[in-house]
């Protein structure tokens, strides 16, 4: 029993030290953020990395869900006459909650991975110290450019993703499904408002960044060669993930 | 000059510098030389203020690092170029670009002069028409010159060594050797490197420091080290495996 407390509190101990580290991290980069100097192409370039390259992923994942839960709601709603409901529901899901957070899961799966990994090797080759030898501070050459792209971008791809997801939902609904047309969009619209689909760009604005600042995190603090870079990877993901999920639960009751 | 004192450095329970003493002059050649885990690379990382100190002072013309914020310290780092182990090159940018990266981010030349610029320091370490490769395209020997040649690029006064002939063969070991030599007599700068191979070692120094178990055992001339009668220095030149100090 004192082996399993005294576990448990090493646990506890290590969970909160990490969380101290990664608040200490995000006042470091914020700090720098605003300090300047600025590296433009840095930020142009992490921009097209994190963004543009996440594009495909983003789009299938949307169209997929936006398809997918038209054909679901149909099947439910079809029970008690209220098929004309679909459009509501997709585009409801789709800016509240599912727009946000597929695209901030699909881009901490492919871009924070890639952030990790990349800094991760960067650290484990003492490319992070030479720049440090150079005068150059690593946090606002590679970290700030990251946060910021991470953040701006997962905004871009979200509108990207509602849209796509939305539209997905109207060719099953009106073309597969057969659908009025003009009812499945009147009910769209009448049903969300402009509060929804911004509710949804906040919540991708803080994935965006969740995302930027564990990959560089984990990636700024890994050790032990390849194999640590592995784990950074794997720990970039997996946190990432987690972190958004379970902002997702209280940022959608802040914006109730 | 580089002044340190008294300085102690432990990570978690492990304490690897335990009070090293040591002065290096002003355009002087200093190596320190030690067995793995001796303390001779953070040793190293603390005259570059990439560790500081848990105790005691590291002084750089008159400035202890300690004292500076980051601005002053990237000031201090401006009088220094490195070379790192493995060469540490910036995977993501081409030779010319890591050549040139101090360049562009402390000064405002342009892109065309940078390129120039490192043209000529590739040139003094012996390097030509490699500008547009990438590091992953180098050999061992060539990412160590490029390395120095990054090193160098915004003249140093002072050049920091980390192990610069480890993982080379013995032909670009010794060129790399006759480069450290021949750049101090070109640039005029204070070196300090930090090996375990002897031969360097005489080769490149003016004075030889042995680090052992974190503390200065014995400074001088690479012929008092020669000479030395200090048992656990003198098992380390001679790499016998026969004496006070034991393979971990």
């Amino acid at each position: 029993m004192t082996r399993l407390l005294e576990i448990l509190g090493r646990k506890t101990l290590d969970v909160v030290t990490e969380i101290g580290r990664v608040l200490m991290f995000l006042g470091q980069t914020l700090r720098a953020t605003i300090s300047g100097p600025f590296y433009v192409r840095n930020l142009f370039k992490q921009m097209e990395q994190i963004g543009v390259n996440s594009i495909p992923v983003v789009l299938t994942t949307a169209l997929s869900t936006g398809m997918v839960l038209a054909l679901q709601s149909y099947t439910g709603f079809k029970r008690f006459g209220a098929e004309s409901l679909i459009g509501t529901v997709v585009s409801l899901s789709m800016t509240r909650e599912l727009g946000p957070v597929l695209t901030g899961l699909m881009v901490a799966g492919r871009a924070g991975a890639s952030m990790a990994a990349e800094l991760g090797t960067m650290k484990v080759t003492e490319q992070i110290d030479a720049m440090e030898t150079l005068a150059t501070s690593p946090m606002k050459y590679l970290v700030v450019p990251r946060f910021v792209a991470s953040t701006i971008m997962m905004f871009f791809l979200t509108v990207l993703g509602m849209l796509i997801g939305i539209s997905g939902g109207y060719f099953v609904g009106v073309k597969v499904l057969g659908t009025n047309p003009v009812t499945y969009v009147n009910q769209s619209i009448d049903n969300t408002e402009v509060s929804d689909i911004w509710y949804g760009l906040i919540k991708a604005l803080v994935f965006g960044a969740v995302v930027g600042l564990i990959g560089c995190y984990k990636g700024f603090n890994t050790e032990g060669g390849a194999e640590g870079v592995g784990k950074a990877t794997t720990g970039a993901v997996v946190v990432s993930c987690m972190l958004i999920l379970i902002l997702d639960y209280f940022l959608s009751a802040l914006l109730w | 000059m580089i002044d340190i004192i008294n300085v102690h450095k432990g990570f978690g329970e492990q304490r690897v510098l335990r009070g090293v003493n040591l002065t290096i002059e002003k355009g002087e050649s200093m190596t320190v030389i030690g067995g793995s885990g001796s303390g001779k690379s953070v040793l190293l990382k603390h005259i570059i203020g990439l560790l500081f100190p848990d105790q005691g002072r590291v002084i750089i013309d008159g400035q202890e690092l300690n004292n500076l914020d980051q601005h002053g310290l990237n000031e201090v780092r401006k009088k220094f170029g490195m070379l790192f182990q493995m060469a540490a090159l910036f995977d993501s940018l081409s030779v010319w670009e890591n050549v040139g990266f101090s360049l562009k981010q402390h000064t405002k030349m342009s892109d065309q002069e940078i390129r120039a610029m490192a043209t000529e320091k590739l040139a003094l370490v012996g390097l030509k028409g490699i500008e547009d490769k990438m590091p992953a395209e180098l050999s061992g020997g060539m990412k160590k010159r490029v390395g120095l040649a990054r090193a160098i690029a915004i003249n140093p006064a002072i050049i920091l060594y980390d192990e610069p002939t480890t993982g080379l063969d013995p032909i670009s070991a010794d060129a790399i050797n006759d480069l450290i030599i021949d750049l101090r007599k070109k640039l005029g700068v204070t070196s300090v490197a930090i090996t375990h191979d002897m031969h360097s070692a005489y080769k490149i120094s003016d004075r030889i420091a042995m680090l052992y178990k974190g503390e200065i055992l014995e400074v001088g001339t690479p012929d008092q080290i020669r000479q030395t009668s200090h048992p656990i220095v003198h098992q380390f030149i001679t790499g016998s495996a026969v004496g006070p100090i034991t393979a971990d």
